[in-house]
């Protein structure tokens, strides 16, 4: 984040502000990507009318990022007028993520002439058979990477997010020399998440952990990696005074029905905008404010593990596994493999396992070796 | 001294963040914050009204300030906004499109 908008962020978060917004205007998708989190039903999308009123009221509110998101937001006819709404009416910077496989050379065109920060690419190999066996679609890498050339051609900032999973777990440098090639930002995620309805099966699909330490030590991605593996410095009373992170606080996640969350990874009901006006649901729901309450000194387990102050815990997925106050396990192993040092909330459950160690775990071997 | 006309650029992003204007620029998404003076400038930038008028009825209104000194320093951010392509300037009124007000 640039100096400017962290301080801006900074000041949205002391006047209580939802700076940044993203709205998924459908879940219907035309790939079924293995990994989505999503049901791609259509349970009652909003309306034009009710999406254009919501923008009325996120503009009001102070929202001026909004992030455009689904599902596959060209599936819906009123796209383009939405979008042009949302920027030459309510003057919001817009973020597109899209798989882009309607992009064709007139709608990149739509795009420039309307005008959008940066448009997110959906990209998960370089090699057309494993990309488009997570799709599930055939031609679809190929149909993607013609759009971000037409994106770019226009002059837009394109950006391809590669998400990282059994399938795809060593493709990540082709589709960064990919994105090179293109001329276009690159960035990589390794975390698959549940489903939105609590679902879990598909947290299988989660690169293993050798996949996970090449990740975590390659210079191109993290830079220095002595720096961003070290260990976190001990936590203080500021550090420990410190927000989990921006859900609730300057950010937060409308669903294609109205419905408002924390974070799209972050599927706590906070109230519904047909039923609610936008900035009460904001200000006074009892589930936003509770988020809104949680310090890191406030995390039963977290707070007292050495990673505190350098983990990427996300209060989201904690809250998939039951609790937004505990750990997210998947940051756990994350904090591990890229320090070495086990979590609190591993070692507790070492502890709590009842077995009798009879010989050291490899795990913790190596992480004290 | 001819007559200088302001438009806003359709194309930035902008937001009213509780008094303080945000702007992000569309040619490089450079993120400004604007001052109370260049907020007003934004604000009547509609393209048709002149900007001494903007000056004699905004800014001179608002800050104890002379009007001919006011109208020179006016004309100066201005030219320094529509650098960053935050304003259209220029001596002929300016059509607005369809483009919202800000917020």
């Amino acid at each position: 984040m640039n100096g400017l908008l962290e301080e801006m962020t900074e000041k949205a978060r002391r006047r209580n502000i939802p700076l940044s917004v993203q709205l998924d205007l459908t879940y219907r998708c035309n790939e079924r990507c293995v990994h989505c989190y999503l049901d791609h039903n259509d349970h009652g999308e909003m309306t034009t009318a009710e999406i254009k009123h919501l923008l009325d009221q996120m503009a009001d509110a102070g929202v001026f990022i909004l992030t455009l998101s689904g599902g596959e937001i060209f599936l819906r006819k009123d796209f383009f007028e939405l979008l042009e709404y949302a920027r030459l009416e309510k003057l919001f910077c817009v973020k597109l993520k899209t798989n882009a496989i309607l992009i064709r050379e007139a709608e990149a065109a739509r795009i420039r002439e309307i005008g959008v920060e940066c448009i997110q690419i959906s990209i998960y190999s370089h090699k057309p058979e494993i990309h488009d066996a997570i799709t599930l679609v055939p031609g679809s890498l190929k149909r993607s990477i013609d759009a971000a050339r037409f994106l770019k051609s226009q002059g837009l900032r394109v950006l391809l997010a590669n998400v990282l999973m059994v399938q795809n777990a060593r493709d990540y440098h082709g589709v960064r020399d990919l994105a090179a090639e293109l001329g276009v930002e690159y960035t990589v995620d390794p975390t698959i998440t549940p489903m939105m309805d609590g679902n879990r099966d598909i947290l299988k699909l989660n690169i293993d952990e050798q996949a996970l330490r090449d990740v975590f030590r390659d210079t191109s991605l993290v830079g220095d990696v002595k720096e961003f593996c070290a260990i976190a410095d001990p936590a203080d009373d500021n550090s420990l005074a410190a927000l989990p992170c921006s859900a609730g606080h300057t950010t937060c996640y409308v669903s294609p029905y109205g419905d408002v969350y924390p974070c799209v990874q972050f599927p706590l009901p906070t109230g519904n905008i047909r039923k609610q006006r936008f900035l009460d649901i904001w200000r006074d729901s009892r589930e936003m404010n509770d988020v809104r309450s949680i310090r890191l000194k406030d995390l039963g387990t977290c707070s007292s593990c050495s990673h505190v102050s350098g983990c990427t815990r996300c209060p989201g997925l904690a809250y998939q596994e039951g609790n937004m106050r505990g750990p997210s396990s998947q940051d756990c192993q994350k904090s591990f493999v890229r320090t070495g040092v086990p979590s609190a909330n591993m070692l507790s459950k070492v502890r709590g396992s009842n077995l009798i160690q009879i010989r050291a775990l490899p795990t913790l071997a190596a992480a004290t070796a | 001294m001819s007559k200088l006309f302001l438009r806003r650029n359709p194309r930035v992003a902008a937001r009213n963040l509780d008094g303080e204007m945000m702007i992000m620029s569309a040619r490089n998404s450079n993120l400004f914050t604007l001052n109370r003076t260049a907020t007003i400038l934004w604000q009547s930038a509609d393209g048709t009204t002149p900007l001494d008028e903007i000056v004699q009825n905004r800014i001179c209104a608002e800050f104890e300030v002379e009007p001919a000194e006011a109208l020179e320093d006016a004309e100066k951010l201005a030219r320094e906004l529509a650098s960053h392509e935050i304003l259209q300037i220029s001596e002929e009124p300016i059509p607005q499109p369809s483009a919202g007000s800000a917020r």
